[in-house]
Formats: C-alpha cells, sequence, structure tokens
C-alpha cells in the first residue's frame, strides 16, 4: 500500500459519511425470514427514517415497527413502551417472529431488553407467541454492516435447533447482498442437488411481484422450520472478508452443533466464485454442472473480447467492506486498476483482504477505512480516477470528476432496479463487467471529438 | 386485507364522514408498535431549517440521523449548496460515556474554518439530550470565538413530535430575526414563509408576487440566506404556507415587530388565486391589485384549456391523499376536484382538531379522515374504498404500487415542481400519468385468475 496522499485538512466531523447506522442492517437481517417483523426499540424517527431509506432503495413496503419513546420513556425506561408495541405488533401484523434491534437511545439509558422480553413472555404465557429475537445495536458501536451480521447471528442462536444431520442440507449465510444474489445463490446450491437453507432470504420480500390484496407480511423468505434445521445442516458456507469469524452466525452453527463452517470470501469475479463451486462440487460430490461451465467461459472470453478497452483504467471503490473487497477482486482479474478501495466501517480487515483476494494491484492501491465521502473525494481527485464503483452516493463526486459511476451495493435510490444488482457468480461478474465495459466507452465516446460509433 | 381490524389505541384517530358526528383524536404521541408514518422532533426542525442554503448544518448524535438526511430533500438553492450536505459528530462510544462536548466543539471550530458559513446550526438529537452535553454554551462560545453565530436547535427526537422540531426550528430562526438592516424595503412587502421551494417552487411563487409589483424580502425556508433573514422584520406582511411548521415564527414577529399575518396555499388553481388576491388585499395598492387581476387572469386562462384533455380521462376516478401537513391536504382535495376527481381518503401526519374539522366540511359523505395513519390502515382503506391514486411520500408509494393503483409524490423528496399554476399542471400530467398507465392491467390484481400466487415457486428448501 503506499503512502496515504496528504490530505488538506483533518476534520473532527463525519462529512457526508459512507455508512449507514447499525438498526438498518439489523432491520435488513431480520427482513429475510419468513413472516417477521423488525422492531426498533428506540424513538420513532429511527424507524422512519430507515424504513424511508430502505424504501427508496427496495421500492418495496418496508414495515419497521417502533417501540416509539417519549421523554417520559427516556427517563424511566422503555418497558412498558415495548410490552405495548409487541403486543400491537403481533395484533396487527400476526408475525412468526419479531426481530427486536435497540437503537442509540434506548440502549444509552440502559434497558433490559432481555430482562423486558422475559417478562412479555410471562404475562402472556399459554399465548402462541412469535419467536422474538432481540440484538443490541447501538448505533455508535458500528455500521450497519455490524448491524447485520450482529442480527444474523441472533437469528441463529434463537432459532437453530439440534437434531441429527439432514444430508444434502447446506446453511449458506451470504452476507449483505441484494436480492438478485440470493436468487442466484439458491439456485446455484441447488443445482448441485444440495438443499440450501439461506440467511438471510429476502429475495421475495424485498424484490417482489404486485399483489392482489395487501399483504401484511410480504410473501417468502427463510422459514421459520429452515432456520431451526440450520443446526443440522451437512455444513455452513458463511461468506464474508472483513467480519468477525470468531463471532459470527456460522462459527456459532459450529460450536453449538458442530454444523462444520466454511469461512469463504463473497463470490465475486471468476477466482471467488470458483472457491464457492469447488467446495459445493466438494460437498455434494457431483462435478461443477455444465451450464455453469458454459456461463464461465463466456464470462471469460467476454473478458477477453473488452481487455483492451478496460486494462489499467483507474478505479475508485467505495461501500461496505466487503463489497469493496469483492469487486476489487473481480476488476483486479481484468486487469482494471483500483487505486483507491474505501468505506466507512472498520472492521481493520480491509487492507488485509485485499491484499489476499488481489495481490497484485495491492501495493499500489490505497486502502482506508472509516473514512466519509469527503475524504474519499479528496482521495479521489489526487488519483484521477476513471471510473468509480459504488453506491448511489458518490454521484455527487462521479460528476465532479467527469467519470462514470456503476452502482453496486447499497443505497442504490437514484436509479431502478437497485434490488436486481447482480454482484456474485460468474453472472454477477459478466454483467458488472460488460457494465465497466461499456461505461468506459461510452465515456470515450462522450469525450471524442469525432464521436466514434464503431469500436 | 378488508379483514384488518383497527388496534384499540387507533381507533379514535380514524373518523368517517357522515356516519357519525365529527370527532377525531389527533396531536398525541403515535402508537407504540402501531408502524406509523411520523418521524421525530428532528426530522421537523431539519426540514425547516434545511433551505437555508449558506448556513451550516451540524447534527449532533450518532451518525444515523444526519446519514438518513444526506441529500434527500429537494429545496433547491440559487447559490451555496452547503445546506445539501450532511455533517455529523457521528459520536461513538467513548462520546457517549465521555460526553460528546469537545468532539462538538472542536468539529465546529474546524467546519466554520474551512466551510465559512453564514451562520450554523448545531441540531441536537436523541443521545445528546441522554448525555447532557451543554449544547448552548458550546454554541456561545463558537460564536464568540469565530464571529459566526452559531444556533443551537433542541430538537432531540423524543422529547415530541415532528410539531415540537417546528418549533424548535422557529426558536432558532427566531434568534436571526431582527439582526440585520432593514433600510430600503418597500412597504408593499413580505417575507414567503413555509414554502422550501421544491423543484424550485418558491422561484415561481416569488415571481409571481414580483409581478404584482410586491417585493419579497426573504424566502426563509425555500432558498433561504441568513442576511435576508436577519432583515425580514423590516417586510409588511408575513404570508405563511406549511402553517404547521412557521405560524409559530410568523406569530414571534407579529408580537414583537407588529408584521401581520397571512396564511396561504399554493397548490391548486383555487387556492394560489387566493393567496395573491389576499396579499393584494393586504397590501391595498391599486397598481398591485390590478396586477395581480391581470396575473390571475392571464395565468387561468392558459392554464385552463390545457388540463381539459386530463380531466378528461380523470373524470369520476377517486383520490387518496395523505400529507405532513393537513393543510395541504385540502388543497390537494381542491385541486383533485379541478380535474373531477373525488377524494374518497384524506389524512395528514400531524394534523390537529381544526385542520381535521375542515378538512371533513370539505370532503364528500363517506370519506375517510385519518390522523397518524400507517401501512396497514392505509392499504385497508384503499382497498375498501376502491381508490385510484394515492398521494403521499416515499413511505407511501410501495402501499399504492403494490395494490396496483396510481400515486402522486407529494412530499419534499419530489422532483416537480406542484406549486402555482404551472404546478397544477404539473400535478394533472403527473395523476394523468400514472392513473391511466397501462401497467396496472398487468397487476396481480387484475390477472389473479389466471396466475395464482407463484412464489412458492421460488422458494427455497423444501417445508418438510
Ligand atoms: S439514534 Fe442511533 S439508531 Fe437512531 S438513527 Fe441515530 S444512529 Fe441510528
Ligand atoms: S428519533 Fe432521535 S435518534 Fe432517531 S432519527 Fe430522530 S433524533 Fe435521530
Amino acid at each position: 500500500m503506499i503512502a496515504a496522499l496528504p490530505v488538506s485538512e483533518h476534520f473532527t466531523a463525519t462529512r457526508n459519511a459512507c455508512k449507514l447506522c447499525t438498526p438498518l442492517g439489523a432491520c435488513l437481517a431480520f427482513s429475510g425470514i419468513e413472516g417477521a417483523m423488525p422492531f426498533l426499540h428506540g424513538s420513532q424517527g429511527c424507524s422512519t427514517y430507515i424504513r424511508r431509506y430502505m424504501i427508496s432503495h427496495f421500492r418495496e413496503p418496508m414495515d419497521i415497527a417502533s417501540s416509539n419513546f417519549g421523554e417520559h420513556t427516556a427517563i424511566f425506561g422503555g418497558g412498558k413502551n415495548i410490552r405495548l408495541g409487541l403486543a400491537n405488533v403481533i395484533e396487527g401484523y400476526h408475525p412468526t417472529m419479531i426481530g427486536i434491534a435497540t437503537t442509540c437511545l434506548s440502549e444509552t439509558i440502559g434497558d433490559d431488553v432481555k430482562m423486558f422480553l422475559h417478562e412479555f413472555r410471562k404475562d402472556h404465557q399459554g399465548e402462541a407467541l412469535p419467536h422474538l429475537v432481540h440484538v443490541a445495536t447501538p448505533s455508535y458501536t458500528g455500521t450497519h454492516a455490524t448491524g447485520y451480521h450482529d442480527a444474523i447471528r441472533a437469528i441463529v442462536d434463537v432459532l437453530a435447533q439440534p437434531g441429527p444431520t439432514i444430508k444434502g442440507v447446506v446453511n449458506l449465510i451470504p452476507g449483505m447482498l441484494s436480492p438478485a444474489d440470493l436468487r442466484w445463490l439458491k439456485d446455484v446450491v441447488t443445482d448441485f442437488g444440495l438443499q440450501p437453507i439461506l440467511l438471510p432470504d429476502y429475495s421475495d420480500r424485498l424484490d417482489g411481484g404486485t399483489w392482489s390484496e395487501y399483504k401484511k407480511l410480504p410473501p417468502g423468505g427463510t422459514t421459520i422450520q429452515q432456520a431451526a434445521r440450520m443446526g443440522q445442516a451437512e455444513a455452513t458456507l458463511e461468506f464474508g472478508f472483513t467480519t468477525n469469524e470468531a463471532t459470527s452466525a456460522g462459527t456459532l452453527l459450529e460450536k453449538k452443533f458442530g454444523v462444520p463452517c466454511s469461512h469463504m470470501g463473497v463470490p465475486m469475479g471468476v477466482a471467488l466464485s470458483d472457491a464457492l463451486f469447488d467446495k459445493l462440487s466438494q460437498i455434494s460430490g457431483r462435478p461443477v454442472p455444465v451450464k455453469y461451465q458454459g456461463r464461465r467461459g463466456r464470462l471469460i472470453d467476454s473478458f477477453i473480447d473488452a481487455h483492451k478497452y478496460v486494462i489499467n483504467k483507474r478505479v475508485v471503490v467505495f461501500g461496505e467492506e466487503d463489497l469493496v473487497v469483492g469487486m476489487t477482486a473481480m476488476m483486479a482479474e481484468v486487469g482494471l486498476k483500483p487505486v483507491l478501495c474505501s468505506s466507512g466501517g472498520k472492521s481493520k480487515k480491509l487492507g488485509e483482504s485485499i491484499r489476499a483476494v488481489a495481490p497484485e494491484i495491492a501495493d499500489d492501491c490505497e486502502i482506508h477505512e472509516g473514512v466519509d465521502f469527503e475524504e474519499i473525494a479528496e482521495h479521489a481527485k489526487q488519483l484521477e480516477p476513471d471510473l468509480l464503483v459504488g453506491n448511489s452516493k458518490g454521484y455527487k463526486l462521479a460528476r465532479e470528476l467527469n467519470v462514470p459511476l456503476m452502482r453496486v451495493g447499497f443505497p442504490i435510490h437514484d436509479r431502478i432496479g437497485g434490488a436486481r444488482v447482480l454482484h456474485v457468480g460468474y453472472d454477477g461478474a459478466q454483467t458488472r463487467f460488460d457494465s465497466i465495459a461499456n461505461g468506459l466507452l461510452e465515456m470515450r465516446q462522450h469525450d471524442s471529438d469525432v464521436g466514434f460509433t464503431y469500436f | 386485507m378488508t379483514t384488518t381490524d383497527i388496534l384499540e389505541g387507533r381507533k379514535a384517530h380514524i373518523h368517517e364522514k357522515g356516519a357519525v358526528p365529527f370527532n377525531i383524536a389527533c396531536e398525541k404521541q403515535s402508537v407504540a408498535g402501531s408502524v406509523s408514518q411520523r418521524a421525530c422532533v428532528f426530522c421537523g426542525s431539519r426540514v425547516v431549517l434545511y433551505p437555508i442554503a449558506d448556513a451550516l448544518h451540524v447534527i449532533h448524535g450518532p451518525i444515523g440521523c444526519a446519514a438518513y438526511t444526506w441529500d434527500i430533500r429537494g429545496a433547491w438553492s440559487s447559490g451555496p449548496q452547503l445546506h445539501r450536505m450532511s455533517f455529523s459528530t457521528d459520536l461513538q462510544e467513548k462520546d457517549v460515556i465521555y460526553g460528546g462536548e469537545k468532539k462538538l466543539y472542536q468539529a465546529l471550530v474546524e467546519l466554520i474554518e474551512h466551510y465559512r458559513p453564514k451562520a450554523a446550526f448545531i441540531y441536537s438529537t436523541c443521545i445528546v439530550g441522554l448525555i447532557g452535553d451543554d449544547v448552548e454554551a458550546i454554541c456561545r462560545r463558537i460564536s464568540a470565538e469565530t464571529g459566526v453565530e452559531t444556533i443551537p436547535v433542541h430538537s432531540e427526537g423524543f422529547k415530541g413530535s415532528k410539531k415540537d422540531g417546528y418549533s424548535a426550528a422557529c426558536n432558532a430562526l427566531n434568534q436571526l430575526v431582527g439582526t440585520g438592516d432593514t433600510n430600503g424595503i418597500s412597504p408593499l412587502s413580505i417575507n414567503i414563509l413555509g414554502d422550501f421551494n421544491i423543484a424550485g417552487e418558491t422561484w415561481v411563487i416569488k415571481d409571481y408576487y414580483e409581478r404584482m409589483g410586491v417585493e419579497v424580502v426573504a424566502t426563509i425556508t425555500g432558498d433561504g440566506r441568513v442576511d435576508d433573514i436577519r432583515r425580514c422584520h423590516g417586510a409588511a406582511l408575513n404570508v405563511v404556507q406549511c402553517s404547521g411548521s412557521m405560524t409559530q415564527l410568523a406569530t414571534m414577529m407579529k408580537e414583537k415587530y407588529g408584521i401581520p399575518i397571512i396564511r396561504a396555499s399554493y397548490f391548486g388553481i383555487e387556492d394560489m388565486s387566493k393567496a395573491l388576491y389576499d396579499v393584494a388585499e393586504y397590501l391595498n395598492d391599486k397598481t398591485v391589485m390590478r396586477n395581480t387581476q391581470n396575473l390571475v387572469r392571464d395565468e387561468v386562462s392558459k392554464l385552463v384549456p390545457q388540463l381539459r384533455k386530463y380531466k378528461k380521462d380523470l373524470k369520476g376516478k377517486r383520490a387518496a391523499v395523505y400529507t405532513g401537513g393537513a393543510f395541504k391536504a385540502l388543497s390537494m382535495i381542491r385541486s383533485l376536484r379541478t380535474l373531477g376527481m373525488k377524494t374518497v381518503i384524506a389524512g395528514s401526519q400531524t394534523g390537529n382538531q381544526q385542520d381535521y374539522a375542515r378538512l371533513q366540511e370539505l370532503s364528500d359523505e363517506g370519506t375517510i379522515i385519518l390522523d397518524d395513519t400507517n401501512p396497514l390502515e392505509l392499504a385497508k382503506f384503499l382497498e375498501e374504498k376502491k381508490a385510484d391514486l394515492l398521494i403521499g411520500g416515499v413511505k407511501e408509494r410501495p402501499i399504492a404500487y403494490k395494490l396496483g393503483l396510481g400515486f402522486c409524490d407529494h412530499n419534499h423528496e419530489r422532483k416537480i415542481g406542484l406549486a402555482g399554476f404551472e404546478g397544477m399542471l404539473n400535478f394533472a400530467k403527473e395523476v394523468h400519468g400514472t392513473v391511466t398507465s397501462p401497467v396496472w392491467k398487468l397487476a396481480a390484481l387484475h390477472r389473479k385468475d389466471v396466475w395464482s400466487a407463484t412464489s412458492r415457486q421460488h422458494r427455497q428448501g423444501d417445508e418438510s
């Protein structure tokens, strides 16, 4: 890693954050369970803002309840509110599970949510209650990615059950991916003759069809039964470069139920996708299905067709750390040059992960954790990139630099189809690569006096 | 879905016109677990102060509140763009434990030095109210040290509703008002309050007033500037739209400077015209009145024929309106009537008794009036009342779309100006475009005989 170029000034304030807050991640994770309802223990504003934000990306209904703190609650604690809130959610929505995440407020006043839930269960003894999954998500200790992973672990902790191993069942814990990614992954595992249990699976719930009548809870998601059977699976595949393996959901399954866990990179690009296919082949004892061999072949063919247009083009990548690592791996494979990899997250693993997946570029690339968009912009301006890869929030910078922005990750709220961006596997690499190559070609056309019509 | 029962705590917030004498609960805290569409105190103050484009807006608290409000609003500026930045002290665990005062101080020193704003607004969010940072003292110190007026906005989310945020914002603005030179301001002058310059709407309105011969001293909450606000107490009249948010500031100015208040709405032909006439009448100047008559005549005669083709298709269609404030809902009902449409549901997040009483007066029999509603109720009534259109904000959009009905964004994130006479034409176009779109014919609602729910097909694993 070359020494960071000097940035003009240091700012104590965060200026245009490249991260969101912890409960948002938890709400996304909870949205992947069938019949589940996310519930924020705190004041109304947080849940409304998070809803609004997620709706602008997924363009799907996104109901998040709140225990709705008032001044009294902040002083005397949220016990009463959470009880009333849960009762109202149960009455209004009939959920199978309520995912309860705390906000900064309830964390800081020190609400004992565990105890509140215990009391709530006692009050409702003999009634069929939904599963209550609780995760502590004070936002001042992490980002939305942290909240996401912690919530997944909490779900596993509550729902997974012991039992004899069921052959062919494979747990897949994919990390913060798009609904399109989740669909793709399910298909792949299924095509190996295995039964995937994907946690979470918001592929239908956050990217569904229209309804003939309004559904209180969107259909789809990992069922409670499936989540229960995660303790009986043959294996777990858990994706993520920067997650803390020691406290991950996959590790929990391994420790609690003896389900062996493979921690793998998020399969973006050829090499990381290959690793996934090898693993699935090994677990299932079957060769890679012919159709994927075909796709892989076409992908590489397209890399060759376009390699000259992308070679050594300088790229700035930003977003969630895992996404940054995966995208960097994929781009390095085709000769693109990520010159700045940056994230608002602070796992302390970004640099090491990038060196692991893309050693060839890592030495010439600035890698920054815990940065905001203004810092990214300052570095980016000095690095003169040809392309930006990241979420919609980079548009301002792309416009300023007059380079294309290839939108990936979350949030994508200035384009249609944020939920349908495919990042993973050979197909994800194909669509991403095509859009990068075409973005660069378009730029050449745009910049040319002649206006080439033929490349 | 029609089986949805209304939560006990919510029943009093719903009224059906005609069925019973008018009575509705409102101005209460949302029911816990009801999935209210409301936001918080911070949201209210951020909304009002956001358009002041040459001020620094710093959000003191953990990152979320700032991140979710980064450049999401459509309040345009004709000059500086500082308001579109998201500054936050991004409190970390140690700040929460030991207090965030030092960090705030440091952050402000650096930001003011770098951005050289005309003034700074410091928003306290939930956590700050809890850990007890003395934001006021820091603001005083910063003001003294930097010479840039730094104003605390007490907007801890849990301390009330969005309305309390409006009030916090008005208090903050009140610190600026009266500090500038009022020399040279015409006696035929006004301030525009409570218009947020969404998609340039304030410019449209300002242009009307100027054509009338009226000087606009400050457009406080739309393309706002600190120096204009400082001298806006020199205007002859305050014209307040979005009364929920700005009445308080106008009242303060009335008490202190004797500036009278006129309430206005710039949506729809009737309300727009009335707003201009009211101002002209108040200023009581022959030329202004003549200019106003000419303006309204010209604009209306240009507009009405253009609306005809939309009206033809929209006649008899049914609309639901769910807005932030209730006053706007009144204008919506009138505008929809202009297009030949009927309003079957009308509601707001923050209306008061008086607003709702007027809403129900204006409504037809059977109209559902809703205070602080939620997705389930909205969906239930949209189905029951067979609405063809929902007017609301981003959070309401998917409810309409899932149910196969049109949607018009009337929130602060929209990119199309709907105010003024030209705004009415945009409104007609937008409503027409969505209600008559062929896509609804393809939606599940109309295809259910052919395609039963197929989502199971895509589901993972087996269910055994
Ligand atoms: S208080 Fe915490 S949880 Fe709520 S929006 Fe702010 S950062 Fe997020
Ligand atoms: S409720 Fe509090 S923490 Fe949440 S968004 Fe509002 S001010 Fe921020």
